[in-house]
């Protein structure tokens, strides 16, 4: 009973800091937008706004079940090589067998695999989980090398290019398929027992352990869950690209915080929401698609994102501070 | 009284010797493999390979005990690398070049300290935020392409001898030296270990524990930046990608040299056998024509057993 009393208000300020989060990321992105239809003609184009919205989506496929890892208080820095595998694997399944569908099962199943072995890391091991992805991340990454030993494959049924390429009603099926996996989502995340849980362990998992929450078998579920949604990833990439090699999935991983943190989710855990990084990914591509158009070159690309992601945690650390102070 | 004596054998067999019986283990393996393996030449040159990693793996070791971690180790290299090429080409003075490659080295283990220690954000996100401008750099200042036509005198940092000794070991030697002697004999050195275990009581005792992670983390970006003049000298350019991923054989070096990623308790001697072990793992796999993808995964498994160990040991205690 006590510890229904003194979750309840916590959980008020989190669900109020939630709406005022949100509320001033969708500013930046107003602001962004603005900014970007001053300087750029191409930009207030629907082409090149749909273009946006379907880069954010894969951006998001990737970050949301990172964020349910981050959310925890744990991270995942695998996720780029795991997306990697996973489309690699995928991309001989479906030249190999024909069947879009087992190319599917397999990009999630390796995906899930990987996130498995990091929660197990982190779980029975107990290994601290930056270290414990970021091993992973390199025998990922290894596996994918060796797996395709400099080869590319490419060429997919038309069927399957249209997950990544496809358009209905004319609107990218990605960003129907990113909707739909924000609803179930937040429903997962803030309307079900798991989802609080995995607040609880984040905002203090020594609390959640003695209030009797398996935080292992929960911890486990996140990983698994951001390996899952890293292979689901990976088939959009690798419909949208047509084709895969060993170092599809090298860049991804820094993207992929980049907008869980600019999407207001805590690296401490417990606070921020799968909306913030749908928008923290929004602003991110927002702000690469505008150096695009402006004609910049990609490799300022790494450099931009890094300076986004440190100001992104900066910011949020200074705001969180106040607030913990006040 | 029996489980004292073993959690404390196991503590004894599973630290001190743990890297040392897999080294032996590895040489063992290679050179009844490998006719080539245990030659003078071939050994001479797993110590020089591994100098610039040992430079890397010392300041890792201090930043580990502090419960830190520095990503960007390896893109920073590469920079200094990049900054070193391009500095030395159009000042045509290789010194110039070099104090260039140490003050950007130095620059950005300093940034890597202000943030963590000032702005409290997370080690591993800093770090992998500065990789990504580091990296960045890298691609802008060479537009993706090498630097070539340096001056031929840049040989001789790493295919010189010093006495009849190899270059590269000499400046392994003393980087060794100077950060043994800072960890052990001096009173920086009794910080480290305290700002990964007890940053309260530092604090409480009157230490500015931001100045010194600052100190430490600038430590890792100066000997990066001296890194960069023995990796340069080795490929006669600079490259953009040269050193990108070399913040990870220091990670595991340092892991598989048992130091903890989470009480401050580290062992530099341990690193020194861990790059070694890296390098010996590394060569021995070429010479059975492995291929670096599978390098990698042997790394990454070598870490995840290290940490296997180091965490029974920790459920032992």
């Amino acid at each position: 009973m006590s510890q229904i009393d003194a979750a309840a208000p916590k959980l008020k300020l989190t669900l109020s800091r939630d709406v005022t989060d949100v509320a001033y990321r969708l500013l930046a992105v107003a602001l962004i937008c603005v900014t970007l239809s001053l300087v750029s003609d191409a930009f207030l184009t629907a082409n090149n706004l749909l273009n946006v919205l379907r880069q954010a989506s894969l951006v998001f496929f990737m970050a949301s079940g990172l964020t349910l890892v981050i959310l925890t208080g744990k991270i995942d820095l695998s996720i780029g090589a795991t997306v990697g595998l996973s489309a690699c694997v995928a991309a001989t399944m479906i030249k190999s067998t024909g069947s879009p569908w087992l190319g599917a099962a397999a990009a999630i199943g390796v995906g899930s695999i990987v996130g498995l072995g990091n929660g197990l890391m982190v779980t029975k091991l107990r290994i601290p989980s930056f270290i414990a992805t970021y091993g992973m991340l390199w025998v990922a990454q290894g596996a994918t090398y060796y797996y395709m030993s400099g080869q590319s494959v490419y060429g997919f049924p038309a069927g399957f290019r249209a997950l990544g390429s496809g358009y209905l009603l004319g609107i990218p099926i990605p960003i129907y398929l990113m909707v739909a996996f924000l609803a179930i989502g937040y429903f997962f995340t803030k309307r079900t027992t798991y989802g609080q849980q995995i607040y609880a362990i984040g905002a203090n998992t020594v609390a959640a352990r003695l209030s009797g929450i398996p935080v292992n078998s929960r911890l486990n579920l996140v990983f698994v869950l951001s390996g899952a949604m890293a292979g689901l990833a990976s088939l959009i990439y690798l419909a949208r690209l047509n084709s895969a090699e060993g170092d599809i999935g090298e860049t991804l991983t820094l993207p992929t915080i980049a907008a869980v943190v600019i999407g207001g989710t805590s690296l401490f855990g417990g606070v921020g929401s799968l909306f913030g990084t749908f928008i923290g990914g929004l602003i991110l591509t927002l702000i690469l698609n505008g150096m695009n158009l402006l004609n910049l070159n990609a490799n300022w690309q790494p450099l931009v994102t890094g300076l986004i992601v440190l100001l992104a945690v900066w910011l949020d650390m200074k705001t969180r501070s106040k607030t913990d102070s006040n | 009284m029996s489980e004292g004596v073993l959690a404390q054998s196991i503590s004894v067999l599973g630290r001190v010797p743990g890297v040392a019986f897999v080294l032996v283990a590895l040489v063992a393996v290679f050179a009844s493999m490998s006719p080539g393996f245990s030659t003078t030449p071939n050994l001479t040159n797993i110590l020089v390979q591994s100098s610039i990693l040992l430079l890397l793996a010392l300041p890792m070791t201090f930043i580990i005990m502090t419960e830190g971690l520095d990503l960007s180790i390896g893109a920073v290299l590469t920079l200094g690398s990049v900054v070193l090429a391009a500095v030395a080409l159009a000042t045509g003075s290789l010194a110039v070049g070099f104090i260039a490659a140490l003050a950007i080295g130095l620059a950005f283990g300093l940034l890597n300290g202000w943030l963590i220690a000032w702005l409290d954000i997370p080690p591993f996100v800093t770090t992998l935020g500065t990789l990504g401008i580091a990296q960045g750099l890298c691609l802008v200042i060479t537009d993706g392409t090498s630097i070539v036509g340096l001056p031929s005198g840049l040989q001789f940092f790493y295919s010189g001898f010093f006495l009849g000794i190899p270059f590269p070991l000499v400046i392994a030697a003393i980087a060794y030296a100077v950060m043994h002697g800072i960890l052990y004999h001096t009173r920086l050195g009794t910080y480290v270990p305290a700002l990964g275990g007890n940053r309260e009581a530092l604090r409480h005792a009157g230490v500015n524990d931001r100045v010194v992670l600052a100190v430490i983390y600038g430590i890792g970006g100066l000997m990066a930046g001296i890194a960069a003049l023995l990796l340069t000298s080795r490929i006669s350019s600079a490259h953009p990608t040269a050193a990108i991923g070399m913040e990870f054989d220091a990670i595991a070096a340092v892991a598989v040299g048992g130091t903890q990623f989470e009480r401050g308790e580290g062992w530099l001697l341990g690193t020194l056998l861990g790059v070694i072990t890296i390098g010996v793992l590394r060569n021995g796999l070429n010479l059975l024509a492995m291929p670096s993808s599978i390098q990698v995964i042997c790394v990454g498994l070598l870490v995840i057993v290290a940490l296997f160990f180091d965490g029974m040991r920790k459920a032992h205690e």
